[in-house]
């Protein structure tokens, strides 16, 4: 991959800042996503709720499924890929995705090893829990970071937990001495360079969205007040009440996310939020897929 | 001298680091009540056109602002900024202020796939670098618009008056002459 194509992919994630991207499993939900909003979509078979409650392996979506989308919005199209997939990922980059999300949501192929993102054109987002997973996943070759979150669940509890924790991190590697980067790149188990960064930057190389387990304005716009850059929108909106009246009001409430009587009016009348799991309910810890 | 930088969505942070590398004062415009503070010009940031379009209807933006345009207040758009001022868009129905004489053509250069980097001429600059990211261009201008730069044939950027306009983005990279050329066109 060329040094420029890699800056290029970082770029597209700069132009989808301050936006909303969510998840759709038919073209009919892609232009309600696209009508309402959204400045980018991710298109899967199944919303991870319904991944979660049917169990079983999940896999890349059938890339009809995906080029049906592509033609019916003008927005980007992202598409998950299973962690360590590169062959569903080569098949994502033949169709022109713009973005492959190597996602935990999916059934992971390897248990030891990411995809090598440098051998792609196309870029990738990747999940993380905590500043080294996210700084690992940009060594590979990650152009865009997201918190895991925990999808499908309508809790924050997760996204919060790793968009705090990763933002501690960073604080904490950005108040170091110089001398004191060599021994926090070792024990985050990354590159030097991205821990040098990160000090003399006080942020990933990369864009930071949150995404997992965001159900309504007000969690939209909490993730962005910890520090997201955007937001991704999974479950939250398709399975809800009224997914249009929600979706818009969220795309407002990441737009203006410190006006708290702005929130106070988008949150009202928006019928019913996904039901919803609480953490200790949950067999599945998708987060914990991939380190 | 104070510039506004339409915060809705995009990569307008990356246009205030511009500005603040040139010692220009900016504000933030997310909604009607931040129009009440005065700036003497406006940037229209890389995003999502649909989305930008959207949100300046439904936050009440709208009106109050192509009608500053109209009056002389000078302006920058970048990509989907390009789309927001185009006063055509070849292969989109809908159009945005629609205050200039360009007919713009949405992601013209494909998908990601597409997005390229190169060096190219800028007229009353000299050579610039451009990062297009799933890029719109200007398929032809009429009226009082002309254009700027060229590539592979097809002009993107053009300046019409007080409005500019890049299918490229010049916030992504550290040459700040284009950002220049607007604050002259400012003062």
């Amino acid at each position: 991959m060329q040094k420029n194509r890699y800056e290029l992919n970082k770029n597209l994630a700069q132009m989808l800042k301050g936006g909303v991207i969510m998840d759709v499993t038919t073209p009919e939900q892609a232009k309600i996503a696209e009508a309402a909003g959204a400045c980018a979509v991710m298109a899967l078979e199944r919303i991870p709720a319904d991944i979660r409650a049917a169990g079983g392996v999940s896999r890349m979506s059938d890339p009809k499924m995906i080029k049906g989308i592509q033609e019916a919005v003008s927005i980007p199209v992202m598409a998950k890929c299973r962690i360590g997939h590169f062959v569903e990922a080569q098949i994502l980059e033949a169709i022109e995705i713009d973005y492959i999300d190597e996602s935990e949501v999916l059934s992971p192929a390897d248990d030891k090893y990411h995809i090598d993102k440098t051998r792609f054109a196309v870029p990738f987002v990747c999940g993380a829990k905590d500043l080294g997973e996210a700084l690992r996943r940009i060594s590979e070759g990650a152009a865009m970071i997201r918190t895991k979150g925990e999808p499908g669940t309508g809790d924050i509890v997760q996204a919060v937990r790793h968009m705090r924790l990763m933002q501690a991190e960073i604080r904490r590697i950005g108040s170091m001495a110089e001398d004191e980067l060599f021994d926090a790149a070792k024990q985050l188990q990354v590159p030097y360079e991205l821990v040098q960064y990160v000090h003399d930057y006080k942020k990933l190389p990369v864009v930071n969205f949150a995404a997992g387990g965001v159900a309504t304005p007000a969690d939209a716009a909490l993730m962005m007040q910890l520090g997201a850059e955007g937001v991704f929108v999974g479950s939250g909106i398709f399975k809800s009440g009224n997914p249009e009246k929600r979706a818009n009001a969220i795309v407002k409430a990441v737009t203006n996310f410190t006006d708290a009587g702005l929130l106070a009016s988008l949150s009202e009348d928006l019928g019913e939020a996904m039901v919803g799991i609480n953490e200790q309910e949950i067999k599945i810890l998708m987060a914990e897929r991939g380190k | 001298m104070r510039v506004a930088v339409l915060a809705l969505q995009g990569a307008f942070a990356e246009h205030e680091q511009m500005l603040s590398r040139l010692h220009v004062p900016f504000i933030e415009i997310r909604q009607k009540r931040d129009l009440a503070e005065p700036f003497d010009g406006l940037i229209i940031p890389g995003g999502e056109s649909t989305v930008q379009g959207k949100l300046l209807r439904e936050l009440g933006l709208y009106d109050e602002l192509k009608g500053s345009i109209l009056s002389g207040l000078p302006v920058f758009g970048t990509c989907a900024g390009l789309l927001l001022l185009a006063g055509k868009i070849q292969n989109d129905t809908r159009t945005h202020f629609a205050t200039m004489d360009i007919i713009a053509v949405r992601n013209a250069y494909g998908r990601q796939l597409g997005s390229f980097y190169t060096e190219e001429e800028f007229q009353g600059i000299g050579t610039v670098p451009m990062s297009f990211i799933r890029a719109p261009y200007i398929a032809g201008v009429f009226g009082e618009a002309r254009a700027l730069a060229m590539v592979n044939g097809h002009i993107v950027a053009a300046r019409q008056d007080r409005q500019l306009v890049t299918s490229f983005h010049p916030e992504l990279n550290d040459d700040l002459s284009v950002h220049q050329y607007f604050i002259n066109m400012i003062v």
